[in-house]
């Protein structure tokens, strides 16, 4: 608690001037009154004796001279057991249960506690008294779902300090101190399940950050191939409205190959987190054969919801990535999306009068979006595991223009760039990601030759596309003409993938390997056509097996009779004289 | 609490400066002066310097008129007497029926609980094929029409209006023209349907401040509808003109502006109105149709672009038809699985063969020789065009589908559309299919009776 107090002296927007005596520190949490209810603010500048606040809430009603209560700390989340399944707010409020409190709408000024207090959950102690701990080791566990929970020495512990008790094993609440701690200078604590931390520091009780080096498979065949991700790597998603970036998302929070998977809704569409928030539970993780609800948690700051937590909702998404990350998970954090939150500081920064960047985004923009993909990572942790946490990032630049400052800030520091194009999702070729302008930095889960091979043909296929356009197809020579119907094959049957087909939404690094294999043959294989329209024939009839080889499961005895008849009917076109 | 102020500090625009103490933030005011009487709104607060934002605009007001606080923020009258009724966007009447006063509720409320939300499961029908089948709208989305001016908007909303099922029209109308207005009026009324709506209409000639209401007056009283369990449409037009007046007073307000000219905070404010489209667990819900007209026919300027991001698709209306290709309703999956069977196939099939219709079309007007392949294309593009794009067309989803087989029939051989074997079994038109197991060299049309295109070389 701190002993400043203040009274406000100007509201304009979701920005409050706030005269104060006492000491105030910058990003502190305060509190304004307004009809008995205790609106959360946090500070965003000091000027002498004023302060300007951001609120979280909507503004109505404020008037200048009502009191602002101070409380001395930044901005932090509630980290224990009970997280996974959860849907936060961006400020950590659980919606269920504030929908239980306060029905269909949000009311202002209702925090309550993220992690339930009368849960028990059962502690099996890991160290025992005399043991010498630092920060973010584990003292204990408590099974969570499927987990093991690790219940981890406070990751602001100074230095080494010693277990003096430890819980026996059994039901503790959140709140009960499972170990008592000792340092060397005779200082003592007392470790509960849960921690409190800041969500704009980042935790880093682990041994050393590594290089992402393994791909993280999403199931997505033009990702996974093309332009692969890797675990504890850091990737982005620009793209126009209407482009397919969330379902994207989407796709990926449910096939990807992560442990857990934390959802940051930031600003988006409220009708597209209850999508996942009611089909997660339906939905069965093929690696765990529980539920998909029970690795997530969703962190949704809708764009209706207040604008200032935009900004607290992403942060708080990965102050819980870390967290588990910490306790030796393979985290994957979704945010849909950064455009938002950048937009957000705009707004704020706009209302304090800050002078303004590019577009009217604030000079610190491009500083803020790397620091926060940097807290993506591999690390080795103390006792030598290894745990990651992915950032994936959508972008909507205004106007589908990738040149616009946030697009620009991502792509500096993230390590690939899944660019969603205009042009294909108009003509429906699904996932749109743009395989010309696309790129990634990590390594493929197929053969590299063959991706390079497949990467040229797309080029020179997209090329001649082009050039039909000018000369016609009587004016192209039948070579160019094959590659150019090789490209469009490649693009119909592993480039576009159908989301909405059990068998073909969801292809997994073994079946990318057989397919690809097969595919890259028959695209080195020399097709012999005496005429186009023969040509156009040939590869329309190659398509529609192929596609329906896509919706074939890999198990099925159809599969590899399907494969066969691939296989023969290019063997006719090769074979022809 | 009701004390009057009358030393106005300071005049821009429609915004007026008064030292005041005691003031809330959004609180109302009545500001007095030789004009008359306008309300306004509290927009910033600075010591005991108070902003106000005067709904009749503050032409007139002079440095010695009267301000007198009203303790609230906007509030409109609610209940069933509202039905049939026109009223202005400060919700004045705007017939000549009496003002209402009774169950004053407040506008722009909180928003709703995302884990209140349930996931859209009815479509909403149109008898429009290119909704209907391609775009399907779908109970509690909200829906752009994109529009380059001059379109017919506003007689598509009031098409959708009269034939989709609910049980409240609300119409929110802003910078509309007269006649526009009177148009909607009449076309409810003619058809009998305006005694289930309620209109909130800003005119072209009315203060642009009211232009700001109607957004949140329609929205606030279309979401008591819904908590009655009705099932509500609102329909509003034009946001451009909304999102002008909120340029407007940001301007005057010396906001530092992002794109334009517009506010930073434009998506924020489009989305805090779009989002009350809400299908409630136990009650009603909301749709939301709202015309935003694209000045220059450019969807990349700061209105449509931002409202593209806040919306679940959008409708574009170019040439007096809905574009297959940019138009898109994200809500469609959710009910097209449940129509018929081979509804996404058809939606999917017909408008990848359509964009091969404009390639060739492209390819043609350059003078390039036509294949056998663009000859059908031509073919099925016409078809297309006359039977299922024209907006006069008015049969139900599942003719619409028929109808998109027998076209297919008539110009492809079944292997060349690149459907799903097992629905070609299922749906293809019969003489079709007996064409395709007698011989598959056949290039012949299928239907012998329609006689090709010739190309044109």
């Amino acid at each position: 608690m701190s002993d400043a107090t203040g009274t406000i002296a100007g509201v304009n927007g979701s920005i409050l001037t706030v005269s104060f005596t006492g000491a105030v520190g910058q990003n502190e949490v305060a509190y304004a009154l307004v009809d008995g209810v205790r609106l959360m603010c946090e500070v965003m500048r000091v000027r002498g004796n004023q302060a300007d606040l951001q609120v979280f809430e909507d503004t109505t009603g404020l008037a200048v001279g009502a009191p602002v209560e101070f409380s001395g700390e930044l901005l932090s989340v509630e980290l224990g057991p009970g997280l996974l399944g959860q849907i936060y707010d961006g400020l950590q409020n659980p919606l269920p249960r504030l929908a239980e409190q306060c029905g269909f709408f949000l009311q202002r000024g209702t925090y309550l506690e993220a992690l339930p207090r009368d849960a028990k959950w059962h502690f099996t102690p890991a160290v025992k008294p005399g043991d010498a701990v630092t920060a973010g080791e584990t003292l204990g566990k408590v099974p969570e779902g499927i987990f093991d929970h690790h219940i981890m020495a406070p990751f602001n512990l100074e230095g080494v300090w010693t277990v003096e008790r430890v819980a026996e094993a059994g039901e503790y609440r959140v709140t009960d101190a499972v170990a008592r701690l000792k340092n060397a200078q005779g200082l003592t604590r007392e470790a509960a399940m849960l921690q409190r931390w800041p969500v704009k520091i980042p935790i880093q009780a682990f041994a050393e950050r590594l290089r992402p080096a393994d791909p993280l498979v999403t199931q997505v065949r033009v990702i996974d191939t093309f332009f692969p991700v890797a675990i504890g790597g850091t990737y982005c998603i620009p793209g126009p409205f209407g482009a397919g970036k969330t379902v994207l998302q989407q796709i990926t929070s449910r096939y990807a190959d992560a442990d857990i998977v934390i959802i940051a809704a930031c600003g988006e569409r409220a009708g597209e987190v209850v999508e996942t928030l009611r089909e997660f539970p339906k939905l069965t993780d093929p690696r765990t054969g529980k539920t998909l609800i029970d690795r997530t948690v969703i962190i949704c700051n809708t764009s209706s919801m207040p604008v200032a937590a935009r900004e607290a909702s992403v942060y708080t998404a990965m102050t819980i990535a870390g967290y588990y990350r910490q306790m030796g998970r393979n985290v994957l954090l979704l945010a849909d999306s950064t455009s938002r939150w950048a937009q957000a500081l705009r707004e704020t920064s706009g209302r304090l009068d800050e002078i303004p960047g590019e577009e009217a985004f604030p000079a610190y923009l491009e500083s803020v979006v790397a620091s926060f993909y940097e807290r993506a990572g591999v690390v080795r942790l103390k006792d030598g595991r290894r745990a990651s946490v992915t950032v994936g990032g959508t972008v909507s630049p205004a106007g589908g223009n990738f040149d616009e400052p946030v697009t620009q800030a991502t792509l500096k520091v993230v390590g690939a760039f899944h660019g969603l194009s205009r042009a294909r999702s108009d003509a429906r070729r699904y996932p749109a990601i743009d395989p010309l302008d696309s790129w990634s930095k990590y390594a493929s889960v197929v053969d590299a030759a063959d991706v390079a091979m497949a990467r040229e043909l797309l080029h020179q296929g997209a090329e001649i596309a082009q050039m039909m356009k000018v000369v016609g197809e009587e004016g192209t020579s039948m070579e160019d003409f094959v590659v150019y119907l090789k490209a469009e094959y490649l693009d119909a049957v592993y480039l576009q993938q159908d989301a909405y087909d059990p068998v073909d939404s969801a292809t997994s690094a073994e079946r990318q390997r057989h397919v690809f294999g097969a595919l890259a043959g028959i695209l080195r294989a020399a097709l012999r056509f005496t005429e186009k329209e023969q040509a156009r024939h040939f590869m329309h009839g190659l398509t529609q097996i192929t596609k329906d080889w896509n919706r074939i499961a890999m198990d099925a005895p159809e599969f590899r009779a399907t494969e066969e008849r691939i296989r023969r009917t290019v063997a006719e076109a090769t074979g022809r004289a | 609490m009701h004390k009057v102020y009358h030393r106005i500090e300071d005049i821009a625009g429609n915004v007026i400066i008064v030292r005041a103490a005691g003031v809330k933030y959004r609180e109302l005011a009545e500001v007095a002066s030789r004009r008359g009487v306008s309300l306004a709104q509290v927009i910033r607060l600075e010591g005991d310097h108070v902003s106000l934002q005067v709904f009749a605009g503050a032409r007139g007001v002079a440095t010695d008129a009267r301000v007198r606080f009203l303790g609230h923020t906007m509030r409109v009258p609610f209940s069933d007497a509202l039905l049939g009724r026109v009223f202005t966007g400060s919700a004045q009447p705007r017939d000549r029926g009496p003002a209402l006063s009774e169950n004053m509720i407040e506008i722009g409320g909180p928003p709703v609980n995302p884990s209140k939300r349930i996931i859209p499961r009815n479509m909403i029908r149109t008898g429009i094929p290119m909704i209907d089948v391609f775009n399907t709208l779908v109970e509690s989305q909200k829906l752009p029409i994109f529009a380059p001016a001059g379109q017919p908007y506003n007689q598509l909303l009031a098409r959708i209006a009269l034939q989709a099922e609910v049980d409240v029209i609300v119409l929110g109308g802003m910078g509309l023209k007269h006649d526009d207005y009177l148009f909607f009026r009449d076309t409810l009324e003619e058809q009998g349907a305006m005694i289930r709506s309620v209109l909130f209409v800003h005119t072209a000639a009315d203060p642009v401040v009211e232009c700001l209401l109607v957004p949140d007056v329609s929205l606030a009283v279309a979401e008591q509808f819904a908590l009655a369990g009705k099932r509500v449409l609102v329909l509003l037009s034009d946001m451009t003109n909304f999102a002008d007046a909120m340029k407007e007073i940001a301007i005057t307000m010396e906001q530092i502006p992002s794109n334009r000219g517009y506010p930073g905070d434009l998506y924020s404010q489009l989305a805090a109105r779009y989002e009350k489209a809400v299908d409630f667990d136990t009650a009603g819900s909301i749709t939301v149709l709202a015309v935003t007209t694209m000045p220059g026919d450019d969807d990349t300027h700061p209105v449509p672009d931002n409202t593209g991001y806040i919306t679940e698709g959008q409708f574009y209306l170019r040439d007096g038809v809905i574009d297959p290709f940019r138009s898109l309703s994200r809500l469609k999956q959710q009910v097209n699985g449940d129509t018929r069977a081979d509804h996404r196939t058809i939606m999917n099939t017909l408008i990848q063969l359509y964009a091969g219709y404009r390639e060739s079309l492209e390819k043609q007007a350059m003078g390039f020789r036509m294949s056998e392949w663009d000859a059908k294309l031509l073919k099925y593009g016409r078809r297309f065009d006359r039977e299922l794009m024209d907006l006069s067309v008015n049969i139900p989803l599942e003719k619409a589908l028929d109808l998109g087989w027998e076209i297919l029939a008539d110009c492809f051989e079944p292997m060349e559309t690149g459907v799903h074997t097992r629905l070609i079994e299922r749906f293809w038109p019969n003489s079709a299919k007996r064409s395709m197991e007698s011989d598959k060299s056949d290039a012949s049309d299928p239907s012998d009776n329609a006689s090709p295109p010739t190309p044109e070389t």
